[in-house]
């Protein structure tokens, strides 16, 4: 039993770090390959190189940090707090989209809009700063939900290196996926991620809160999927209320931009 | 660089839902009072769920009342 819920807890947690960092990584390479086919791919790929690294010295840095210097219910209580706030942020945007009654992302418009504004910018004479600094910033700000997720899920859980693996895992499978889908992003069922996504926060906050302040949890770990299934039904039905799967405006937006964005 | 941290976090925690964090902390609040009483522990984990759960309808209904986006 305590195998099987620990077990179901660490299924959950690597499947909420995988989706999310899969979705954000879609997005900044979106805005990789824009600067890439327009900038050149030198600067592109340092660019990317450069956020990364830095990502992960953040979680390198910050992790060990957290996990060694405060205390486990404290730990839980912010984290748990945080997971909250956040993963209602997804959640409701992913329902607000699924009932039409918010746009959806189009990775391809946003393709189109970068490379029309990098196109314009004055060439660059030696090392591109441009196109570095726009594929730096477009991963970075991106990669910094992954970071507070990988962070948050697996220091709280003690499986910080899981986490990180998992990240690392999607932004290897986005990569090899944008080399063969080349601007085909926008064929990414990128609502019904972060449908998921939002699903598993949402559940590993209300988990971690509630175990912070004295709540009993039936099963353990065991109720971390059982949340997920109640906030599967509650958003579902939310979304049947509010007007049913629709088809919505697709819309233009930027990288660093609300949680769930 | 920093303008942009400060904006990521600003974005994470508040956003266009401040009901959403105004209402976590407050279910979080509440629960916590509650669990005070050592009998309602278990009773607390159906609580919690569906307070959360209320306040994601709430603040999607509020949504729905504005005008598309």
């Amino acid at each position: 039993m305590a195998v099987t819920s620990t077990h179901s807890g660490t299924v959950v947690l690597v499947l909420a770090v995988f989706l999310a960092s899969t979705v954000e990584m879609v997005e900044a390479l979106t805005i990789v390959l824009a600067v890439g086919v327009t900038r050149g791919w030198r600067s592109a790929i340092e660019g990317v190189l450069a956020a990364l690294a830095t990502l992960a010295a953040l979680v390198v840095v910050l992790g060990p940090t957290l996990v060694h210097l405060v205390p486990l219910t404290t730990l839980r209580l912010v984290v748990g707090g945080l997971l909250l706030i956040f993963g209602l942020q997804w959640l409701r945007k992913a329902v607000l989209r699924s009932a039409g009654l918010k746009a959806k992302h189009d990775e391809d418009a946003i393709f189109e809009e970068e490379v029309a504004e990098l196109t314009a910018a004055p060439p660059a004479t030696g090392r591109d700063s441009t196109g570095f600094v726009v594929a730096f910033k477009g991963v970075f700000l991106e990669g910094l939900e992954v970071v507070v997720i990988v962070l948050t899920l697996g220091t709280t859980s003690h499986r910080l290196g899981l986490a990180a693996v998992a990240a690392g895992a999607a932004v290897v499978v986005v990569t090899i996926a944008g080399l063969i889908l080349a601007r085909q992003l926008s064929s990414v069922p990128e609502n019904a991620m972060k449908t998921a996504v939002g699903l598993m926060l949402v559940s590993f906050g209300t988990f971690w809160s509630g175990e912070s302040i004295g709540v009993h949890w039936p099963g353990s770990d065991l109720a971390i999927p059982v949340l997920v299934a109640f906030y599967g039904v509650v958003a579902w039905a939310l979304v049947a209320a509010l007007g049913g799967p629709a088809v919505a405006p697709a819309v233009v937006e930027r990288a660093g931009e609300a949680p769930g964005d | 660089m920093a303008a942009a941290f400060g904006h990521f976090w600003w974005e994470f925690l508040i956003g266009d839902t401040p009901e959403l964090f105004v209402g976590a902390v407050a279910v979080i609040g509440v629960v916590a009072l509650v669990c005070l009483d050592h009998s309602l522990h278990t009773a607390a984990a159906v609580l919690l769920p569906v307070l959360v759960g209320g306040l994601l309808v709430g603040s999607a209904w509020k949504a729905s009342r504005k005008r598309p986006s």
